[in-house]
């Protein structure tokens, strides 16, 4: 499904190697060797309490829906401290996927980036501070946004978790 | 520096599956200690890379709405045994941990 496309391999490098000066410039000591990936979270993106802000932020705007994700979750979480997603992407070169929930306080949870030999899936865990639709926004090589998303309801939300 | 990540990697065929699990407490900020009633502050992996030989695979920024101690799963083509695979993560505390495994023989 996600063939190794040197194009992008080599476009990741880059920016990984962008992101490791940028680590010895911010952390400006020693003590704090630079990180991979440290340079790369996007502050705003993540700090954002708004859907609409978040999923600008994250570049994850204008998409249109799409069957060729698939979101697998519990319908009825009792406890919102872990609600367990499995996201898989059907689309030819996806490139990142992104999950909000849109009334968590800052509603983008993670963003993943796939390279190489990497399939365009994952499975993690959530928390959830009340039932919300868990919306997942996949960027496929050619810079096109898709989405897809699936309804939670949480007995007990896990926010203060 | 934070406690081992465990890390599997199992080989089914053309595809292997690399779970691992990052021990780490994920704070919110948001969160009242129980003794105190104090807010414990936000602590939490920011970014991870998990990498083959050395190649990334998967690059991830986390929010604090990841559980305490993550536990993630992806798939890789064309892996097999003898490979490297390595996780490393950095969090809001500027903390960080590396840690790999070699692929067994299925």
């Amino acid at each position: 499904m996600l063939q190794p496309d040197a194009a992008d391999v080599d476009r990741l490098r880059r920016l990984l190697l962008r992101a490791a000066t940028a680590g010895v410039v911010v952390a400006g000591d020693l003590l704090q060797p630079p990180a991979v990936l440290a340079a790369d979270w996007n502050r705003e993106a993540f700090t954002a309490t708004g859907l609409s802000e978040a999923m600008r932020a994250a570049g994850a705007g204008g998409s249109s829906a799409s069957g060729g994700i698939v979101i697998k979750t519990v319908d009825i979480a009792e406890n919102g401290a872990q609600v367990p997603v499995e996201v898989i992407s059907n689309i030819p070169d996806s490139q990142s996927i992104s999950i909000f929930i849109e009334k968590n306080p800052m509603p983008l949870a993670a963003s993943l980036t796939f390279a190489g030999r990497a399939q365009a899936r994952v499975r993690l865990q959530v928390k959830m501070a009340e039932s919300s639709r868990i919306r997942v926004v996949v960027r496929a090589a050619d810079g096109k946004n898709y989405h897809a998303s699936r309804e939670v309801k949480v007995t007990l939300g896990g926010c203060g978790a | 520096m934070g406690e081992a990540i465990r890390i599997r990697a199992s080989l089914q065929g053309e595809l292997t599956e690399i779970r691992f699990l990052m021990p780490h407490p994920m704070e919110t900020g948001q969160r009242k200690d129980a003794g105190s009633g104090q807010l414990v502050p936000a602590h939490f992996i920011q970014t991870f890379s998990l990498t083959a030989n050395g190649a990334l695979l998967v690059g991830g920024q986390l929010n604090t709405a990841i559980s305490r101690n993550p536990l993630f799963s992806f798939y890789a083509r064309g892996l097999k045994a003898g490979d490297r695979i390595a996780v490393e993560w950095s969090d809001s505390k500027g903390d960080r941990r590396r840690d790999e495994v070699i692929i067994a023989e299925p």
